[in-house]
């Protein structure tokens, strides 16, 4: 099953939409990380700076009430005492402070090292006030020194002042703080994905319409066109799309019209010829009544003048037929026939029942137009006794189960065939087998009626020659029954 | 034999068409234009209207329906326009055959010698009732000697080839014909004609034997087979 899953999925992926909504994501968890981020950075600072300067502030004012209490230089005594007031009035800030006079040791004693880091106290001891935020144990904390100067002077008292305190309650509002970055960037990326949406659907719209209008165009409706709104790089495509049908269309309805005119003027050239031919048709009887009568040059004449009119007669209509299947005029009247009966009908009508060998199965009822088959089985026969070589075998089959029968009419002779490089073209309209042969008795267009008839009732003709020699036509028709209204 | 009225526009094809039916011994009358035709209905008194479908002044199918409108004479379509419409359009108006041309005089002749053919009596086979002078079925009398068709005793002004019709189906009352063999039998085109003849002719045939076309009573179809008189 993943094998199948699996190009589904990158499908997906590589769908235009998701591609998309994704990029639009991404964009969306970049910025909402780096402004994040950065607030979370300057917010950290100021909180930090904030607590610093109220710490130091708070440091300095005590030192500054305190100190002036103490007569210098200071006793050991007063030392302790000094860092006992400040200690205690640090207690808001939750500090420790640390005194040290004249290079001595710091009171309280202890090592201090760690919290008071030496960069402080060496600046402190060049009268530089200083402040480091130092790591301690995994806690943030604060460590301050002060310089004391005399009143009024920037002499150096010899007194210094360090406090160190916990910036633990800091660090927890700037976690705070980041938990609140998180838990803003997430809705806003998921929120994202709404416009991201939108976005896309924008986009694709134009674009599937796009497909369906091809689609459509394809399919032949030439007069497909898009609906062009605004002023984008889409909006072009879809004006330049609605250019190329317009072309198209326009092409198309070109050629239709030069193609209905020439069908048209086949179809008036035929016609026109059909009167003059209705007046001779009807009267070479006449002449060949008399002929008989008439001096032999003239009887000739007659008779030739006769059996031509016969032939532009017949070649009239075989144009006209194929002009009506040209036109798409011709229509199908389908009826349920006994097709046995059909065929031994076009043999009797003929008079061919002696030189075509029939064999017909009883009860082979479809629905056909019995004209046109008719015109098919006259044709095939009349084309294999002229061409090949009597007698010719007619058979009636069905082949096939249920729904999908055929019905099979196989004209046979035996004849010597027809030659290989011919036989894909004995369909063709004119077509001669031999172009240096005399003109054929027929028009030419006797086999490509055929075709256009069986096309006609949805089937196909076929035309091969036989493993023992003579060529064999197969009328393939789907086989159909029920209904009997002309349709 | 018989009298031939030809309308028919062209000089040439009106004096073929002439020409070989006089040889074959019909008087023969023609005329250029509808109009002049319908004159010669009353002056020349035809069996048979030779009927082109274009004319100069009016349609052959009005000059048709008009023919049609006083008297029940035979008339044959003759017809360049082989196409669908003109053929079913003509036969709606009331011909009984038609002929696409260019047609040979024989032709010609046969389709003549057909459509003035009488409808023999009892020429559908064997037939019991033809011993009685008229047969009933239902609101209808057939008078097979007089080719007569009365329904509720008034007599049915039939076409040749609706009467024809109707006295081939109901010679057997309750057997189906396949359209095919109708067009033989009645129309006697031996070979695969037009079946839409027989459509167009039962369709008028009803119109005037049938109470209701919508639910026929005496001509019904049988599906995917043909046409049957009754049973009633």
């Amino acid at each position: 099953m993943p094998a199948l899953r699996r190009p589904s999925l990158r499908a997906v992926a590589a769908g235009l939409r998701a591609r998309l909504v994704l990029a639009f994501l991404l964009v969306a968890a970049l910025s909402a990380l780096t402004t994040a981020a950065l607030t979370f950075r300057e917010a950290r600072t100021a909180i930090l700076k904030r607590t610093q300067d109220t710490a130091i502030e708070a440091l300095r004012s005590q030192v500054n009430s305190q100190v002036p209490d103490y007569a210098f230089p200071l006793s050991q005594q007063a030392l302790q005492d000094l860092q006992h007031r400040l200690n205690a009035a640090g207690s808001a800030q939750r500090w420790t402070v640390y005194v040290r006079y004249r290079g001595s040791g710091l009171v309280p004693g202890g090592d201090h090292g760690r919290v008071l880091p030496r960069g402080v106290q060496e600046k402190v001891r060049a009268g530089i006030p200083a402040f480091q935020r130092l790591d301690s144990g995994g806690d943030p904390w604060l460590a301050i020194g002060l310089p004391v100067t005399y009143r009024g002077s920037n002499e150096a008292s010899g007194l210094e002042v360090y406090a160190q305190m916990p910036l633990r309650e800091d660090e927890a509002n700037v976690q705070a703080l980041v938990k609140a970055a998180q838990s803003g960037a997430l809705p806003a990326v998921a929120l994202a994905a709404v416009p991201a949406l939108i976005a896309a659907r924008g986009v694709l719209r134009p674009v599937r319409e796009l497909r369906r209008a091809s689609r459509k165009l394809a399919a032949g409706e030439l007069d497909t066109r898009l609906k062009v709104t605004g002023r984008d790089e889409l909006a072009d495509l879809s004006r330049t799309f609605n250019d190329m049908a317009e072309a198209l269309e326009e092409n198309v309805a070109e050629l239709r019209r030069m193609e209905a005119n020439s069908r048209r003027f086949a179809a008036d050239v035929s016609h026109e010829l059909r009167t003059p031919l209705a007046a001779m048709t009807a009267v070479v009887d006449v002449l060949d009544d008399d002929a008989d009568s008439l001096d032999p040059d003239t009887a000739y004449a007659v008779r030739l003048i006769s059996e031509e009119t016969g032939k532009l007669a017949r070649m009239v209509e075989d144009l006209m037929e194929i002009s009506r299947f040209d036109a798409g005029a011709a229509a199908l009247h389908l009826d349920e026939v006994d097709v046995s009966e059909t065929v031994r009908k076009t043999l009797q009508a003929r008079g061919w029942q002696d030189k075509a060998s029939a064999d017909l199965p009883e009860g082979v009822r479809a629905r056909l137009d019995p004209r046109r088959i008719d015109v098919v089985v006259a044709n095939l026969v009349g084309n294999a006794l002229k061409h090949g070589g009597e007698p010719v075998d007619v058979a009636v089959r069905v082949a096939g189960e249920g729904a999908g029968r055929r019905l099979l009419i196989e004209i046979a002779d035996r004849g010597e065939g027809i030659d290989p490089e011919v036989l894909p073209h004995v369909f063709e309209r004119f077509f001669k087998a031999d172009s240096a042969r005399a003109r054929s008795e027929g028009s030419g267009l006797g086999l490509a009626i055929t075709l256009e008839n069986v096309r006609l009732h949805e089937g196909t003709v076929r035309a091969a020659n036989r493993p023992g020699g003579g060529a064999v036509f197969t009328v393939d028709l789907p086989l159909r029954q029920g209904g009997g209204e002309t349709a | 034999m018989s009298r031939v009225l030809l309308i028919e526009d062209d000089r040439a094809v009106r004096d073929a068409v002439t020409l070989t039916l006089r040889r074959r011994g019909h008087e023969v009358e023609g005329a250029a234009t509808g109009g002049a035709g319908l004159a010669a209905m009353d002056t020349f008194r035809p069996d048979l209207v030779l009927l082109d479908l274009m004319l100069p002044d009016m349609s052959g199918f009005e000059v048709c329906r008009r023919i049609r409108a006083t008297q029940q004479i035979p008339i044959i379509m003759l017809t360049a326009r082989g196409d669908d419409i003109d053929v079913v359009l003509g036969l709606e108006a009331g011909a009984d055959d038609y002929i696409v041309k260019p047609a040979r005089g024989e032709v010609l002749e046969a389709r003549i010698r057909a459509v003035l053919r009488r409808a023999a009596p009892g020429d559908g086979g064997p037939d019991p009732a033809s011993l009685q002078p008229v047969e009933i079925h239902g609101d209808l009398t057939v008078d097979r000697k007089g080719l007569l068709v009365a329904k509720h005793g008034q007599d049915l002004p039939l076409a040749p080839s609706e009467l024809k019709l109707l006295l081939y189906l109901s010679a057997t009352p309750g057997r189906v014909f396949s359209r095919q063999q109708l067009l033989e039998h009645v129309w006697e085109h031996s070979y695969h004609g037009d079946a839409r003849l027989v459509d167009a002719c039962v369709m008028r045939l009803r119109t005037k034997v049938e109470d209701s076309t919508r639910s026929p009573k005496y001509i019904q179809t049988v599906r995917g087979f043909g046409y049957r008189f009754g049973p009633l």
